[in-house]
């Protein structure tokens, strides 16, 4: 089975789903963000899934994972351009995708991250 | 009601899953679905041909075209043989899962169709019917 390429720009890693993701690759996939987020210090991870035709409970599940192991890796992640179709039939199905940022498009989704990493946190002096 | 014969996809694999949602998804576009019925169809099957794979240890889908007055149907049928559900209602409540899923699968595709029909028999395997009219 073929991974899933992880790209980096900066401190940023970015990452495409493509539309017949397979759940073996997902779970990988989990994987393989963990490792790179410890190795290069990524401050971000953008996801996205505009070719997304469908998410069901199980890729439901690995974004809320994704997001929440790199969160106590201090590193923050956004999905970005879920298909409206796809919005309507997650919440029907009953995932609400709780803790996980999304943003409408790739330029805003970046945004986002940006000002979430370069917002001073508390235990750094100036 | 019922029309054409019935057909049907092996559910041995991961990339079956693919499969089965790719079918389903030329399916409902052969009906003129609109694409977020489209969507409702694909995903409930990916949940239960999931489930078919992960708690039934294997089956099949079939599948066929329906009418019903004039409206144009898809109907499913996911079975496997595995062991069945000891309470189904439980089964079918939001959350509950005998794996580590998020109890969704039966629960969420059921809000995705317009019918929905579960028999299971303890040791033998359960099938689950469901049926989307455009």
């Amino acid at each position: 089975m073929t991974r899933i390429p992880i790209l980096r720009m900066g401190d940023c890693l970015l990452v495409t789903l493509q539309v017949d993701l397979q759940d073996g690759a997902a779970l990988d996939l989990q994987d393989d963000l963990a490792n790179r987020i410890a190795a290069t210090g990524a401050r971000c991870v953008l996801i996205d899934i505009s070719a997304l035709a469908m998410v069901d409970s199980f890729i439901g599940r690995m974004l809320a994972a994704i997001s929440g192991t790199a969160r106590v890796l201090d590193a923050a992640t956004v999905v970005v351009g879920m298909q409206p179709a796809v919005a309507i039939t997650l919440v029907e199905l009953g995932l609400s995708l709780q803790g996980v940022r999304t943003a409408l498009n790739v330029e805003r989704g970046m945004r986002l991250l940006r000002s979430t990493i370069e917002e001073p946190g508390l235990d750094r002096g100036p | 009601m019922t029309a054409d014969p019935e057909r049907a996809l092996a559910l041995r694999t991961e990339s079956d899953v693919v499969a089965c949602r790719q079918a389903v998804r030329m399916l409902t576009q052969g009906l003129r679905f609109s694409l977020v019925d489209q969507t409702r169809m694909v995903t409930a099957a990916s949940e239960l041909a999931r489930n078919t794979l992960v708690y039934g240890g294997g089956g099949e889908m079939r599948w066929s075209i329906v009418q019903r007055a004039a409206r144009a149907g898809l109907r499913l049928e996911f079975e496997d043989h595995g062991a069945g559900i000891a309470d189904v209602d439980l089964a079918l409540t939001d959350g509950w899962t005998s794996g580590g899923g998020l109890g969704l699968g039966l629960s969420g595709s059921r809000r995705l169709v317009h019918d929905f029909e579960l028999r299971t028999v303890m040791g033998a395997g359960t099938c689950v019917t469901i049926t989307r009219w455009s």
